[in-house]
């Protein structure tokens, strides 16, 4: 069941230096692992999209969770964390 | 290792963060069919112990795949088997106190509302269904989350309506019993036609007798979902290319509802039910059914067309839905609650929507004329006219219709009803001022219509 591994992290905010950084760093200590990474530009605002698994991940995911959107706080940007699936369940038939 | 397109996960989060996307309920119907006594003491405890026994984790279990998929979960809910039929092989049964007893397990558990304080008295009266009518008012008085439904009529009996004025007397006095509270006691009521078993929507949820023992029931929302798809839409676009994009936004609605019921069905170890595909407004800006009408190129809900408006988008979300679900039921379609719906208030404060053409749209919506709040000394057979015309509408289309009508003791035109959280706010909206009453108090029954010779 690879698929319910598989989670999508969005970073939108102010673009500033150290974003990925932070972000991956946290990953990091986490043992969670990235797949894949994809930045852009929207409305002047720097979206970061993650595709990670977390099948190594050893706390729950409501505390990985809260502990992102911390770093979140700390960087002034907007973290979403979400299972992959709704995103391939919504978008196609 | 699998792709990801981006512009599908910002078009997700906008939905969910700008436009308002949630599944509006998970509603858990539960069989009381084993908790019939000869006791009112030991069917209450029954009906007590087997919420807890399957509800306690509901809540909990909901919060973690809310958090999991960011999408929320604002009610959870308990449907079940009406308690009319439960009750009544008590001995001087008390249904008031059934009542607490529901009203207690759900604080409990935790859950925002339970429905099914119900009776189907469509063709007529049993002695324990004329009691159970007497003690609705008090039942709703004295309780916090217990939602109360009846059936007074269907396509295939008629319309009961003897049932239909005890519904009237029902609606005002139990308006009348919370009247310290704008009446909100006749927010938490609904009588219908045609009335579903698997609908989580209130206050009309019930388990039906037909039912399994019990089941998960998922309500879908997103009115701002698909308003916003349209406002983008090009001020040209034709009503075909209109309704394809309603279809295609109520099958992502629909698809996320599906995922996220099927998750917690699995996780409460109990089988999924239904998904219902209604649109249902909230009184928070931009989640509203009356914004789709202004989108659609109406200046106001309630302006000639808003019929044809909702006809098609009733329409094209049924379409869109059914292609996500393996099981749609419930009410399915698009809800036009006054009090619920910021641009629904907006147009009736105006005077662009009144209760004839409230009626008129319920003909073509998924229930009925929903949350309208009305002056405190309506006459009881006025409101035994206004739920006969909506009877009629139900029996002879072959469709569920409702009536869910507060009249505000106390209040009249130009004030305002206050009801607070989902159920918003709603101002006091005129009825005709001729008499019905020689009409409704002929009682009996109207006979089951002619289902061929259509037109």
């Amino acid at each position: 069941m690879e698929e319910n591994n598989q989670i999508i992290i969005t970073v939108a905010g102010k673009d500033k230096t150290g974003i990925v950084a932070n972000v991956s760093n946290a990953l990091s200590n986490h043992k969670v692992n990235i797949e894949d990474i994809k930045q852009t530009i929207m409305q002047d605002n720097f979206v970061m999209i993650m595709l990670c698994n977390i099948e190594k991940m050893e706390v729950s995911f409501k505390e990985f969770k809260d502990n992102l959107q911390t770093l979140g706080e700390e960087l002034g940007m907007e973290i979403w964390v979400q299972k992959k699936d709704i995103f391939d369940k919504m978008h196609t038939i | 290792m699998s792709n990801f397109n981006q512009q599908q996960i910002i078009e997700t989060i906008k939905m969910i963060k700008i436009h308002h996307l949630d599944i509006r309920t998970t509603t858990l119907s539960l069989s009381l069919r084993d908790c019939a006594s000869t006791d009112t003491k030991t069917t209450a405890n029954k009906i007590y112990d087997k919420i807890l026994k399957y509800a306690t984790k509901l809540v909990p279990l909901a919060q973690e795949i809310e958090n999991e998929y960011s999408i929320p979960i604002v009610n959870k809910r308990i449907a079940l088997t009406p308690i009319s039929l439960i009750g009544e092989s008590c001995d001087n049964v008390d249904y008031v106190y059934i009542a607490q007893m529901i009203d207690k397990a759900a604080a409990e558990v935790g859950v925002d509302f339970v429905g099914g304080f119900s009776a189907l008295v469509d063709k007529g009266f049993t002695k324990g269904d004329l009691r159970f009518f007497e003690q609705i008012p008090e039942a709703l008085a004295t309780t916090n989350k217990l939602c109360s439904s009846v059936n007074l009529g269907t396509s295939k009996a008629g319309v009961n309506m003897d049932a239909v004025l005890k519904t009237a007397d029902v609606i005002k006095k139990t308006a009348e019993l919370t009247k310290d509270f704008d009446s909100i006691g006749a927010a938490k009521f609904v009588c219908f036609c045609n009335a579903v078993t698997d609908n989580p929507f209130m206050a009309g949820a019930f388990c039906g007798i037909n039912e399994a023992e019990c089941a998960l029931n998922i309500g879908v929302s997103g009115p701002g979902v698909v308003s916003s798809a349209i406002e983008e839409l090009d001020k040209a676009a034709d009503f075909g290319e209109v309704a394809n994009l309603i279809k295609k936004m109520a099958f992502k609605i629909t698809t996320a509802g599906e995922l996220i019921g099927r998750r917690l069905a699995k996780k409460l170890d109990i089988p999924f039910g239904i998904i219902d595909l209604s649109l249902a407004p909230t009184p928070a800006k931009g989640d509203s059914v009356a914004e789709i009408f202004k989108a659609m190129g109406l200046e106001q809900a309630g302006a000639h067309g808003t019929t044809m408006a909702l006809a098609m988008l009733n329409d094209a979300v049924k379409k869109g839905g059914i292609m996500a679900s393996s099981y749609v039921g419930g009410l399915s379609g698009a809800f036009i609650p006054v009090s619920e719906d910021a641009g629904m208030i907006e147009a009736a404060k105006l005077g662009s929507l009144t209760i004839d053409k409230l009626e008129a749209m319920t003909s073509v919506c998924s229930v009925g004329l929903d949350m309208i709040a009305i002056p405190g000394d309506t006459p009881n057979s006025t409101i035994a006219g206004i739920i006969a015309d909506e009877m009629a509408i139900g029996m002879i289309n072959k469709k569920t219709t409702a009536v869910r009508i507060i009249p505000v003791i106390g209040k009249t035109i130009g004030d305002s009803a206050e009801f607070g959280g989902l159920l918003g706010s709603a101002p006091i909206m005129k009825v005709n001022p001729y008499s019905s009453e020689t009409f409704v108090k002929r009682g009996g029954r109207v006979p089951a219509p002619l289902h061929s010779l259509n037109n």
